[in-house]
């Protein structure tokens, strides 16, 4: 487009003016070498049998199996918790998406009364302490009929996911003219067809930092999603502190769940990394 | 930027912005000072923009309903609790400001809170700077960048209790290679499982390497969202590095930097899961901060009436000193 073709003519000279210092490269994959670490001293314990990592230290596995991953495959409290865990997150962020893009279309575009007051307490629900407002969530979600079910835990993340993608989808939408809104009323359509058809495709990828970040923080989160659930949507992390039998902690199984609950993130991550940093500069920064 | 007829106008418009920029600034200073009004400038703008309209309020509905419903219920009942002696669901007795005044005079809270205060005050000194340090040398082009990018992201994406379980592993002196190297390479004695010192440095560590990079990411994406005639300009001044990071990047950076200042202080103050699965609060008490004395007192102890007070307590503390935050960040610099 036009805005990146006046971009590429000054990058001879920028270029040289946004110069790093000559080591900083260096230093920067020498940092995202230590940062990796401790994730492949995980990878390496989950391909050990458990007598060789409780056994001695040694830099490289003797012997390597997958048995721990078969186990993890194989067991059903295992891979059915993994699979809740994907399917509230998603959840998740398709339902606080669907109630944060009306409400950032109108903080972005509409000035009313307690706009601002009404903001400021969206995002103090980040800073409640959770261990005493676990135990009404507890009751709550009882009372409803939502306890230990994917959905419960999905509305229960919208908790802190709706603030944020409120606020990342409403740094977005301010970037968009308000000419788009008023030609299109002129064309005759409605708010909600405008929506839909025009405004949602040109925030594409505001649409997609933003669920990235809605996934990213519930597949992250333990405390709330343990609490309101039992057996059928047990999140993996919670299966995950369960692992010590009368045999001792179970490492090895432990760090093959440790490195799979990774995965999904690494995947999304993959898909959405070019969208990141605009995300992030375009949003209320 | 501004829809089709900007499109259109782009090249010419870029073209004067550049000369305009390039022409007008002599010395690093005023270079300083175009870039710290340039966010100001946009913000005003923008506000004027909007429209005044209350039926607003039926796009935002939603939103408000489905937060309330999981924020505004438990809050009240912790309300009730803390001001409540409760030994049975029928049996209870109102008891007013008695347990907010035994929390606040109870020794062992007094402490944690200065543990937790001293743990995210080091959080911030050491997670900000490495952050934009990160950031700025970070690759900025070529297949480097989407490599950086989600190596440096990962750490963000992983279960906080497997980041402890990382972690307890990691720095065991035994297993770990993180503790083996530090006990047999370097020849320190380490254990955290029974030195305080060493328990606080491994928590803080991990803290470290679990969320610099959400805040070399903000940093990143704040640098990125520089626009080329600033760094033309400093070419043409012949700033130096340091004088170009100093003068350009820094200041533009003020924006994003308040909301990892605000967002790392949250979560350094509320921390939980991660060293309550590497040190359970102890040895001793060494890292038993406040969230985890609390869930002691409210799931360990059931004292229902104590933990509500602290909780609320705890609560209006990171509320105030978020608020202080964000108002010193905004108004400096302006």
């Amino acid at each position: 487009m036009a805005g990146e073709g006046r971009r590429t003519e000054p990058v001879a000279v920028a270029a040289k003016a946004r110069r790093q210092l000559p080591w900083a490269r260096t230093v920067f994959w020498l940092y995202a070498a230590t940062l990796m670490l401790p994730l492949l001293w995980m990878f390496g314990m989950s391909i050990r049998p458990n007598e060789d990592i409780l056994g001695s230290f040694s830099l490289f596995p003797q012997r390597v199996t997958f048995d721990n991953y078969q186990t993890f495959f194989t067991d059903p409290v295992w891979y059915s918790s993994y699979l809740n865990s994907i399917v509230y997150t998603s959840m998740n962020a398709v339902m606080s998406l669907i109630v944060a893009l009306p409400a950032a279309y109108a903080f972005s575009r509409f000035r009313f009364a307690g706009d601002k007051h009404l903001f400021f307490w969206l995002l103090t629900n980040r800073m409640a302490p959770p261990a005493v407002f676990l135990l009404p969530f507890f009751q709550i979600y009882q009372s409803v009929g939502l306890f230990d079910t994917h959905l419960g835990v999905a509305i229960a993340h919208m908790l802190f996911n709706v603030p944020l993608a409120v606020w990342i989808l409403e740094g977005f939408m301010s970037g968009i003219p308000r000419e788009i809104d008023e030609t299109a009323a002129i064309d005759g359509y409605s708010l909600p067809r405008f929506f839909i058809r025009i405004f949602l495709p040109l925030i594409r990828s505001a649409i997609g930092v933003t669920a990235f970040f809605c996934f990213m923080f519930s597949w992250v989160e333990l405390l709330i999603a343990r609490t309101i659930t039992s057996v059928n949507a047990k999140p993996i992390a919670a299966t995950m502190t369960r692992t010590v039998s009368a045999a001792g902690v179970d490492w090895g199984l432990l760090a093959a769940a440790g490195v799979l609950t990774i995965i999904p993130g690494a995947v999304v991550i993959w898909f959405v990394r070019n969208y990141i940093a605009k995300g992030f500069a375009l949003g209320r920064v | 930027m501004t829809g089709k007829g900007a499109e259109e106008l782009a090249p010419a418009g870029a073209t004067v912005a550049g000369g305009q920029v390039a022409g007008e600034i002599l010395t690093g200073d005023v270079l300083a000072g175009a870039a710290r009004e340039a966010p100001g400038e946009q913000d005003a703008s923008r506000a004027d923009s909007r429209t005044k309209n209350n039926r607003a309020w039926f796009l935002v509905l939603p939103v408000v309903v489905s937060v309330a419903f999981t924020a505004v219920i438990p809050l009240m009942t912790v309300v009730n609790f803390s001001v409540q002696d409760i030994f049975s669901p029928t049996d209870r007795i109102f008891v007013g400001l008695d347990w907010f005044r035994s929390v606040t005079r109870d020794p062992e809270i007094r402490a944690a809170l200065l543990r937790t205060l001293l743990f995210s005050a080091q959080v911030l000194l050491l997670e900000i700077p490495l952050g934009v340090a990160l950031a700025v040398s970070m690759p900025r082009r070529g297949a480097g960048v989407s490599v950086a990018l989600v190596l440096v992201a990962l750490p963000l994406l992983i279960p906080w209790n497997v980041v402890g379980t990382i972690w307890q592993i990691f720095a065991r002196g035994d297993i770990g290679l993180g503790g083996w190297t530090i006990n047999n390479v370097l020849g320190v004695n380490f254990n955290y499982t029974l030195d305080s010192t060493d328990a606080w440095i491994t928590v803080l560590l991990m803290d470290v390497w679990h969320w610099t990079p959400l805040v070399a990411l903000l940093a990143y994406a704040g640098l990125r969202s520089i626009p080329e005639p600033y760094f033309q300009a400093a070419q043409i001044d012949g700033a130096s590095a340091w004088a170009t990071f100093r003068h350009i990047q820094l200041p533009r950076l003020r924006g994003v930097l308040t909301i990892a200042i605000l967002l790392r202080f949250m979560d350094s103050f509320m921390i939980y899961t991660e060293p309550f699965v590497v040190t359970g609060g102890g040895p001793g008490n060494a890292t038993s901060f406040l969230s985890i004395l609390l869930s002691k007192i409210a799931v360990g102890q059931f004292d229902l009436g104590p933990a509500g007070a602290f909780s609320l307590l705890y609560f209006l503390i990171v509320q105030i000193v978020s608020y202080v935050f964000f108002t010193v960040l905004t108004r400096t610099g302006r």
